[in-house]
């Protein structure tokens, strides 16, 4: 091969690496950008001018703030209450040998494979024969969310699970540890990458949530709901700076993470 | 906890009838055995044959279906594992990966919350030498430098009985030779009881002073790595240890030796090594025991006595040479081919294929085995 086609060769990757990667943060950075925009019209998406106003005036569209912070509280419970089940359902699975341990499995995957709009339109069924009809909203949402998220904890908590070696946790036994010792001390930090990583999922998939929450809100507005309604009169800018600020928030979450790894390796 | 702090010393171990059973398969059958105090003991058997099973119930891993486990006295049989004074050391080492060397040595004394750790996990890690490596993770050692923090997390417990499942299984031939002296190294160092359970014979033969050979859940024959080998007390036991020729013939008198009658031929056993000394049996012996001559010749090794037995009319039907010594395959008249190993030190001939030769071996090499019993019992492993 010449040297020129080596180093073509050599750089290929890199240069369809690059490509990817540009496709995956354009509509990101786009985002960004338009944190900054100066709009003359609300309907009007295109950058037409640098501001730092909808910084600094994050909550000025009537109705943004408290939609963002019910959506955090939302999604704070909902990650709360669905990584606390799931992590139980997913030890019960894989270290319990129980009737119908096969069909618990699959039925758990179950609400991840049905259509959300199949799954928002029978809870609402299912809220409305309940005689809770009039009073959906935070605690239905609530519930809503739960229980899409405990199918994703379930399934992320078992596959770490699954590949723990038990023979550790016997060592642990035979080294004096008891089994609430052995759970502290052994089990617990090995599977916690995969109950930190089910959480977070939880979170976004909360936080993301539209279908399943429009049948089930009642008058309860989230953050998605906001937007939603936002768009029909024209997005403000502000929900990109909400947006940028998720963007940020996950970034950070995963440098952190990534610097504590790399800090344990060089431990 | 002031008990731990005494110098380490092993206790005597004693398994009573102890069974464990799977649904319908019956991993250990009314096992009865003995370990003594200070003894490196190894448990050898093919896999399958209940080795780890039975080291999992000393553990307290697995529970018995019934029978005993004897420490020192007491039936712990029934105790939890974090109850016994015993620790392991696995098979894949099961060291903990989010803990440091430093940390997983300390594991067994921060549990039994045993005070003024450094200085003795400090000590432990010289003694497998490994001092050098306290604050890396497992990952970052070698196999065999994890396979020796296994072992300083176990023993830094002093138990009263350390457990080696297969532990040098996973480790190259270089490696495991060299980890085999270590071991034995150790345990003469500490005095603790080690209960080695290992599918290699050579592994077993080289470290333990007491080996009990296994089988379908039974000890086939307990004893020391000598008398196992010279004087196997089944066909499973001398082809499992080793190699051997088993030789058809039928006992025509019983007396200080027994003489058997081999395919015409009149051979002498000593009567300390006669398994039967009535009907049909197997007389075996080693190949390395037997002696090649041209057809015709007097068996002529140094100190050969000639009270020993000939066999005439073999052929060398195959000729393997191996460096040390040289694997003949001898055809007899009856069918039969007898492996014989001879040294490659210049005092024998060499032979070749289709050459006629004579076999020759002498009583007290020889043992005799009940002919019921499956001739090829324990090869291949």
């Amino acid at each position: 091969m010449t040297r020129v086609g080596r180093w073509a060769a050599d750089h290929a990757v890199l240069f369809v690496a690059g490509l990817v990667l540009l496709y995956m943060f354009l509509p990101v950075s786009f985002v960004v950008l338009m944190s900054f925009n100066d709009p003359v019209s609300r309907l009007s998406y295109e950058f037409q001018g640098f501001t730092w106003d909808n910084w600094r005036n994050m909550c000025a569209p009537a109705g943004l703030c408290s939609s963002l912070l019910t959506s955090i509280q939302i999604g704070l419970a909902a990650t709360l209450g669905a990584t606390v089940l799931g992590t139980l359902a997913a030890f019960a699975l894989v270290r319990h040998r129980f009737r119908g341990r096969k069909a618990t499995s699959v039925l758990i995957f179950l609400p991840m494979a049905t259509p959300e709009v199949v799954m928002g339109s029978s809870l609402l069924a299912l809220f409305a024969a309940g005689g809770l009809a009039g009073r959906l909203g935070f605690w239905s949402i609530l519930i809503a969310h739960i229980m899409f998220c405990l199918s994703f904890v379930v399934v992320t908590v078992k596959a770490r699970l699954a590949g723990l070696d038990s023979t550790l946790e016997q060592a642990s036994m035979d080294l004096y540890a008891s089994e609430w010792t052995t759970f502290w001390r052994v089990t617990m930090p090995l599977v916690f990458p995969g109950i930190m990583a089910a959480a977070m999922l939880s979170f976004s998939l909360s936080f993301d949530d539209f279908i399943i929450t429009n049948f089930n809100h009642g008058n309860t507005i989230t953050f998605p709901m906001f937007v939603w309604g936002a768009a029909q009169r024209g997005i403000p800018p502000q929900v990109n700076v909400v947006g940028s600020l998720m963007f940020l928030t996950a970034l950070l979450l995963v440098l952190v993470s990534t610097g504590i790894g790399r800090r344990k390796q060089a431990a | 906890m002031t008990e731990t702090q005494t110098p380490a010393a092993g206790a005597q171990l004693s398994l009573r009838a102890l069974t464990k059973r799977f649904e319908k398969f019956v991993a250990v059958d009314a096992l009865d055995l003995d370990v003594g105090a200070g003894q490196f003991f190894a448990l050898l058997g093919p896999s399958g044959c209940g080795k780890t099973t039975t080291l999992r119930m000393i553990a307290g891993l697995e529970e018995p279906t019934s029978g005993q486990i004897l420490l020192g006295g007491d039936d712990i049989a029934r105790l939890k594992p974090y109850k016994r004074p015993v620790n392991t050391v696995f098979q894949n080492y099961a060291l903990f990966p989010h803990l440091n060397i430093f940390e997983n040595v300390a594991f067994g004394l921060r549990r039994r919350r045993i005070g003024n750790v450094k200085p003795k996990v400090d000590e432990m890690l010289e003694l497998v030498q490994l001092g050098a490596m306290a604050t890396r993770k497992p990952s970052q050692l070698s196999g065999g430098q994890q396979q020796r923090v296994a072992l300083a997390r176990a023993l830094i417990n002093q138990p009263r009985i350390l457990l080696l499942d297969e532990p040098l299984g996973a480790l190259d031939l270089k490696l495991r030779r060299q980890m085999q002296l270590e071991l034995k190294r150790i345990q003469t160092e500490v005095g603790i009881t080690f209960i080695h359970v290992t599918h290699d014979q050579e592994e077993a033969m080289t470290m333990a002073d007491t080996i009990a050979v296994m089988n379908n859940g039974v000890v086939e024959q307990l004893g020391g790595p000598t008398e196992l080998y010279d004087n196997p007390a089944t066909t499973f036991v001398s082809n499992f240890l080793g190699q051997s020729n088993l030789i058809r013939g039928t006992v025509k008198t019983a007396g200080a030796d027994v003489v058997v009658d081999v395919h015409g031929t009149t051979a002498a056993v000593p009567a300390d090594r006669a398994r039967v000394t009535s009907g049909d049996v197997w007389v075996g012996v080693r190949p390395e025991k037997v002696e090649l001559t041209a057809a015709g010749q007097a068996a002529g090794a140094p100190g050969t006595t000639q009270t020993g037995t000939t066999l005439a009319g073999g052929v060398v039907a195959e000729v393997a040479f191996i460096g040390v010594s040289t694997q003949y395959l001898v055809e007899m008249p009856w069918g039969q081919q007898l492996t014989v190993f001879v040294q490659n030190n210049g005092a024998r001939d060499d032979f070749r294929p289709g050459d006629p030769v004579d076999v020759h071996w002498r009583g007290e090499h020889t043992f005799l085995l009940d002919a019921a019993q499956d001739a090829h019992a324990g090869e291949e492993e």
